[in-house]
């Protein structure tokens, strides 16, 4: 007699998990991981809501640090501490998130798993890779690693920032202060245009006999008309763009001489700035996740890596069609691949997104600009949907100006504290 | 009566209305675990909805939280933005680009997590 039922439980259990599959699937995919590379705007914010969602989640990260690159401009016009830019992964440790504090070295996509740098392996039914931006040392002529010691970069904050604020504060009054901006695709797309800025106020303020030169690799760039004429009503003279058909694009860097090189001419720099030419973080190119131009192509709805089933790419390593490289696309795109991965984990389709950007720049302490966009799929990419977004005002009243400066500086607050608690 | 008071404040209304939102925050006392603060609840959020606590956080600044405003306050915000009845800000912009039904399914969802428990 004790044979029976327990037969009848063998086969309860079997029934039940043979009839509600979608069931079992749909309450929580206990079993399934997430690993997330990379722990900047992006990587963080994903990690944090995949979480919350109840998903097993690990996220690679070596730092134990994070240095944000919004508001660093600040810092090199003396108006803000590196520490104010420095977050930690504390909170989402407390929350209960994994971190590995180690580098990703690859990704066997066959295996589903991941080889950090210390020999360890993590195992993944899902991978979302946030490696953000590699500055391409191979694509200046001169400008290689031992350049930048003497010509900041400053494009990844942290020691580049402070390096270039000594340079700045070294400096005497009648300077030149030389900046080279990247052609397209770039991290922060208006960022050179509002570190000029910021830097021309700080010379407007203690070395008002010094120049600006931004020597650019193209004709045009995110807010200009709001830039340009910031720049004539605050900084006068002080401030001259050139534009790659006006000779602009450096073709050299000359670290010794101090000098950058470009088709027309030679330009000598008290401080040098170079922005480089920039491709998605190491792990993506290696993997073979980026294509031949560098960056990641993705599905608009899952996020999904092209041809990569189950590598999920966001922030600025993906391709995302109309959205730039920001901080808060990387947060909102974020959010929203945290959902598509749940989503997909319980077997269940992602729903079609729709995503914003926000980006306010500085021109002057009390003076913000800014621009915005909304994102919906359409024909494989994220498109602008068309009516929305755009510049501030042109020729709007100060008061509009200063209002935006304080959003601006209420937007990193909040934005830092969803991002890392 | 809400509703109504926050139509008739008008125009540019958002920075007043983030100061007494914000000073509501301090003599009520908060749940412990941040009434606002986002849970599991984003799975189920209508398409653009995450995105704007990217700007609008648990707490006001110079931006308002939209932690104690009701679905039909952030919805008639919203209208107001897209149809330019308001003081054009980033919001406009940003407000053109959702449908009143995708505006309303935010609006709801943005109302919802008030009470919600990470």
């Amino acid at each position: 007699m004790t044979f029976k039922p327990t037969r009848r439980s063998v086969l309860t259990g079997a029934a039940a998990l043979a009839a509600t599959p979608g069931l079992a699937i749909a309450q929580a995919p206990s079993s399934a991981q997430v690993v997330v590379i990379g722990g900047g705007f992006a990587g963080a914010t994903c990690a944090r809501y995949l979480h919350r969602a109840g998903v097993k989640v690990t996220l690679v990260e070596p730092s134990a640090q994070y240095i944000s690159c919004p508001f660093s401009n600040a810092v090199l016009a003396g108006l803000r501490d590196l520490k104010d830019q420095t977050f930690t992964y504390d909170a989402l440790a407390r929350e209960g998130v994994a971190i590995a504090r180690v580098e990703a070295a690859a990704i066997d996509r066959d295996a589903r798993r991941v080889t950090l740098s210390d020999g360890a392996t993590l195992a993944y039914d899902r991978l979302v890779l946030a490696p953000g931006i590699d500055l391409r040392f191979d694509a200046l002529p001169g400008y290689d690693l031992a350049a930048s010691e003497i010509f900041p970069h400053a494009w990844k904050a942290g020691a580049q920032t402070t390096l270039l604020r000594r340079q700045l504060e070294a400096m005497a009054d009648g300077g030149t202060v030389v900046i080279s901006a990247p052609a397209n695709l770039f991290r922060c797309p208006p960022g050179p245009y509002e570190r000029a800025s910021l830097i021309a106020h700080y010379l407007k303020t203690t070395k008002p006999k010094s120049k600006l030169l931004i020597l650019d690799a193209k004709d045009a760039f995110s807010k200009q008309s709001l830039f340009t004429a910031a720049w004539k009503e605050l900084y006068g003279d002080m401030v001259e763009w050139v534009g790659l058909s006006a000779g602009g694009k450096v073709t050299e860097i000359a670290p010794g001489e101090k000098t950058f090189v470009t088709e027309f001419g030679k330009h000598r720099a008290d401080v040098g700035n170079v922005i480089p030419p920039q491709r998605a973080g190491r792990i993506a190119v290696s993997s073979g996740i980026a294509d031949q131009t560098g960056w990641c192509p993705i599905d608009p709805v899952t996020f999904e890596a092209r041809q990569q089933p189950g590598v999920h790419v966001i922030g600025d390593a993906a391709i995302a069609g109309g959205m730039p490289k920001s901080a808060f696309a990387a947060n909102a795109q974020a959010k929203a691949c945290a959902q598509a991965v749940t989503l997909m984990l319980r077997g269940q389709a992602a729903p079609s997104p729709k995503l914003i950007n926000t980006c306010y720049s500085l021109v002057a302490p009390d003076y913000g600009i800014s621009v915005a966009g909304v994102y919906q799929p359409a024909k494989g990419l994220l498109t602008d949907v068309a009516g929305a977004g755009g510049v501030s005002m042109a020729k709007a009243p100060a008061s509009v100006r200063a209002a935006e400066a304080g959003y601006a500086e209420a937007w990193f607050k909040t934005i830092t504290h969803d991002v890392f608690g | 009566m809400a509703t109504r008071a926050f139509k008739v404040i008008g125009v540019s209304a958002w920075v007043a209305l983030s100061s007494m939102t914000g000073a509501l925050a301090q003599t009520q006392a908060a749940p412990a675990s941040g009434a606002a603060a986002p849970s599991q609840a984003f799975v189920a959020s209508p398409p653009g909805a995450t995105a704007c606590l990217g700007c609008h956080g648990p707490e006001a600044t110079a931006l308002p939280s939209l932690a104690r405003l009701s679905s039909a306050d952030i919805e008639a915000a919203l209208a107001d933005y897209r149809d330019g009845k308001r003081e054009p800000t980033l919001m406009n912009r940003i407000a053109k680009g959702f449908s009143p039904e995708e505006s309303k399914a935010i609006a709801d969802w943005l109302a919802a997590q008030a009470g919600s428990k990470p």
